[in-house]
């Protein structure tokens, strides 16, 4: 019974911090801060989410795909963020114009 | 014993004790499968994990892997939280922009554990890295200043200590 | 202007929430399972009006790790494995094709 109680906890956590990421994907102004909110608190979400599901169901297979699932969602997100980051970059997708600085920018002046 | 048939044996152990993990085993023949892709595995990715040897004691490294861990958790817990506030707020307090810093890591694992870290903790994403594989372009939600040097160590450099000290 | 935007977004979400958690009458796990639809609603907002590529992009990566999510949810009131193996073979499909659709905002194609 408690250990239900404390998986429902981690599933609301997780599901909050979803519904923020989500929201930051609607409201920021370009892909970049777009890409950050959306990738940190939806894979936190759902890290939270399959933790939940882990500590409801135990030691069971159920349960052991769910850790599996938390390493993979870990391993993968920040590298599919990054790729896409850079990719929108190099394809000439402009900074919004509250942008201060852009470093990226001026290294890559400098070479060509 | 070389380097990759100790690569292929730890492989082979670790995907074995996978597939137990996720079925549920009831009789001979689910073990006598997992043996088989367990095989399957290993001939065709065995020799990838294990590429150099380490120095240093295994006990420190583990124990520093944790630390690295736990912190890593509660930056990651920050940063959350520091994106939910930016979200909720009605004018939305962002400053962004494009900043360089130098890494001294030179292990392709370890600079990729350090992009991701820095990707998922408070206001910063990696972009890029630089051909020689010594500066790491970071998109920064919220602008303190425009230095390399002060960047390196207030982005880089809290998790850069330990990665060392579990690398290399 | 922008203060009054971001209320009536406030008021749409708190409807939403009202009439999810006291209006609607099923288990909490239907509950929570509606607010994930609700962020993908959002999700598929950026999808359809996303100014530039990337944007969609960005979207689509986010779905693939909410539904897994989601699906976690599902098996526990099903109380069956499977919905966990969909969702991780979901997560693996989402990243390999984040990063194809990466590679060819890049410019790069299959023989690069």
């Amino acid at each position: 019974m408690t250990r239900e109680v404390i998986g429902m906890a981690f599933i609301l956590v997780g599901i909050m911090f979803d519904f923020f990421g989500v929201l930051g994907l609607v409201r920021l102004p370009d892909v970049y801060n777009r890409l950050q909110a959306a990738t940190k608190c939806v894979t936190f979400g759902s890290a939270g989410i399959l933790l939940g599901v882990f500590i409801i169901q135990g030691f069971n297979n159920f349960g052991f795909k769910a850790l599996l699932g938390i390493v993979f969602i870990f391993l993968t997100s920040p590298v599919a963020a990054h790729a896409i980051a850079r990719a929108a970059h190099r394809s000439g997708i402009p900074l919004t114009k509250e942008t201060v600085v852009d470093q990226y920018q001026e290294d890559n002046e400098l070479k060509d | 014993m070389t380097l990759q048939n100790r690569s292929r044996l730890f492989v082979f152990i670790f995907s074995f004790l996978v597939w137990l993990a996720l079925t549920s085993v009831r009789d001979m023949e689910e073990v006598v499968a997992g043996l088989i892709v367990a095989a399957l595995v290993t001939i065709v990715a065995g020799k990838f994990l294990i590429t150099s040897e380490k120095s240093g004691h295994i006990l420190r490294r583990i124990f520093s892997a944790i630390k690295y861990l736990i912190k890593f958790l509660w930056e990651m817990m920050k940063a959350n939280f520091h994106v939910a506030f930016i979200v909720i707020h009605p004018y939305l307090p962002i400053k962004p922009g494009i900043v360089k810093i130098k890494t001294k890591l030179t292990k392709d694992s370890a600079i990729t554990v350090l992009t991701n870290s820095i990707t998922l903790t408070p206001g910063t994403l990696t972009v890029d890295l630089s051909p020689e594989k010594n500066e790491i372009y970071i998109h920064w939600i919220d602008v303190l200043s425009t230095d390399v040097e002060k960047n390196t160590k207030t982005i880089g450099g809290k998790f850069e200590k330990l990665l060392t000290e579990v690398f290399e | 202007m922008r203060l009054l935007r971001w209320f009536i977004g406030l008021l749409i979400i708190a409807a939403f929430l009202y009439g999810n958690f006291f209006i609607y009458d099923g288990i909490i796990l239907y509950k929570l399972i509606n607010v994930i639809l609700f962020c993908a609603l959002f999700v598929l907002f950026r999808v359809l009006f996303g100014p530039s590529p990337a944007d969609r992009i960005v979207a689509v990566d986010i779905l693939g790790i909410l539904i897994v999510g989601l699906l976690a949810i599902l098996g526990l009131v099903f109380d069956q494995s499977f919905f966990m193996d969909i969702g991780l073979i979901w997560a693996l499909m989402s990243f390999i094709a984040s990063l194809a659709f990466a590679k060819i905002l890049e410019g790069r194609y299959l023989d690069d």
